[in-house]
């Protein structure tokens, strides 16, 4: 069960979540400027809320009345931007084991073939495609053993082609490890796909979904 | 003392002043970079103060402070802790001159490096120290390298200070600079010629090494 409780303030900005989550993938859906990005910046601890409540199971992130505020390193919250932000002075293999935890589970093996970046483990950053950038920074996030995974636009770099190739790793993270994700996007047609649910945006407020519309 | 010497001496001096102020300039120029916090102002111009200030003067400053009666000279004399007038003030002006340039040129550097590569490495679970360390630095390494050079050549030409604290015993507090002046003023025009031209060298490969480890990054990138 991930909570998702807060109101963040920025500027004249207000972005207001009150929602429950249950594992599997969640769609966050909306148009540019809807607060997409800053939820995620704040359930990695990258944003403070003004007040509210952020759990992950029982994991308590933030929770402002309780002077609760874990600094992102203390969070367990995988973190895909939309750029990835692979680090240009590590290669792939530095890339993908920076956030190894010590005595976690998931192997290195397992990891990259599920991705399939084996070949890339010993490329240079700037030479990897847009598609193995993002599946790179996929491994590099799930290496840290998150107890939830975000991911911003993952696709939104890559073109038709290859979407349809990376949409089915994103599921296996579903099915195979179990990781619950929050997934940003605007596209429909990807997150009718992808998304156990969808929780749609606009100007900072959660507003009604219709299916398919 | 031979020209070798004084030269020999003033380069290591120099270095070590360099090591010594390396840590916390880096660290306070990292804080420059990233905090918005009471008084950054205020440490700003701090920090900037020994580039505007006559060197003498903060020379003078140095001298009253580690002078054996001087604030700090007084809590270290006890511990046997020569400071003025020996080779130890000498880093310790040259330190302070070079400070401000190390802090600047390693500030511009980290604030070159995109936050977002931080932040996620701190999401992967990097402490603040190892997302400095294994990020952030070595992002702005050619900055710090062109900044740590930089401090190095400003403390080889350090003359001001340096009279004040140290004073110019030759083989124990004279430097470069120093020792050019004295030949000067006393006549044996061909050695402070000498050392005007081994001067000129260092600064020039100073200078050169630095812009080109800039320039060699600014391609990479």
């Amino acid at each position: 069960m991930i909570t998702l409780d807060f109101t963040l303030q920025q500027g004249s900005f207000v972005l207001e979540l009150h929602e429950q989550l249950n594992g599997g993938i969640t769609a966050l859906f909306g148009p540019s400027g809807s607060g997409k990005t800053t939820a995620l910046d704040a359930i990695a601890g990258l944003r403070r809320p003004r007040v509210g409540r952020i759990a992950v199971g029982d994991h308590v992130l933030f929770d402002r009345s309780h002077g609760v505020d874990l600094p992102p390193h203390g969070r367990h919250v995988g973190y895909v931007p939309q750029d990835t932000a692979l680090f240009p002075h590590m290669n792939v293999r530095r890339n993908v084991l920076y956030g190894r935890r010590a005595g976690q589970k998931l192997s290195l093996d397992v990891v990259v073939r599920m991705l399939e970046v084996g070949q890339l483990l010993d490329r240079r950053v700037p030479d990897l495609s847009g598609g193995e950038r993002q599946r790179v920074a996929l491994a590099r996030a799930l290496m840290s053993a998150p107890d939830l995974l975000l991911l911003d636009e993952p696709l939104a770099a890559v073109d038709v082609e290859r979407r349809r190739r990376i949409l089915p790793y994103l599921l296996r993270v579903r099915d195979v490890l179990g990781v619950p994700v929050i997934y940003v996007s605007h596209d429909r047609a990807e997150i009718d796909q992808l998304a156990d649910r969808v929780v749609v945006l606009d100007e900072g407020r959660v507003v009604p979904h219709v299916r398919g519309a | 003392m031979s020209l070798v010497n004084v030269t020999l001496l003033t380069v290591t001096w120099a270095a070590a002043a360099t090591a010594l102020v390396l840590p916390a300039g880096l660290l306070i120029a990292w804080w420059l970079s990233r905090g918005r916090f009471r008084g950054r102002v205020l440490l700003e111009t701090l920090v900037s103060l020994p580039l505007v200030m006559p060197p003498v003067a903060t020379g003078l400053i140095l001298l009253l402070l580690f002078a054996p009666r001087g604030v700090i000279g007084r809590a270290l004399a006890p511990l046997g802790i020569d400071i003025v007038f020996t080779w130890k003030a000498v880093v310790m002006a040259m330190a302070v001159m070079g400070f401000p340039l190390l802090v600047r040129t390693a500030r511009a550097g980290f604030e070159q490096v995109d936050r977002r590569y931080e932040q996620v490495a701190s999401t992967l679970g990097a402490s603040p120290l190892r997302v400095f360390l294994t990020v952030t630095l070595p992002l702005a390494l050619p900055s710090v390298a062109a900044a740590a050079v930089l401090c190095f050549a400003r403390a080889i030409g350090e003359f001001g200070a340096t009279m004040m604290v140290a004073g110019s015993i030759p083989g124990s507090t004279r430097t470069l600079a120093v020792a050019i002046y004295s030949f000067a003023e006393t006549g044996r025009d061909a050695d402070a010629a000498a050392l005007v031209v081994v001067s000129a060298v260092i600064a020039f490969a100073a200078l050169a090494l630095s812009n080109y480890i800039t320039t060699r990054a600014g391609v990479r990138a």
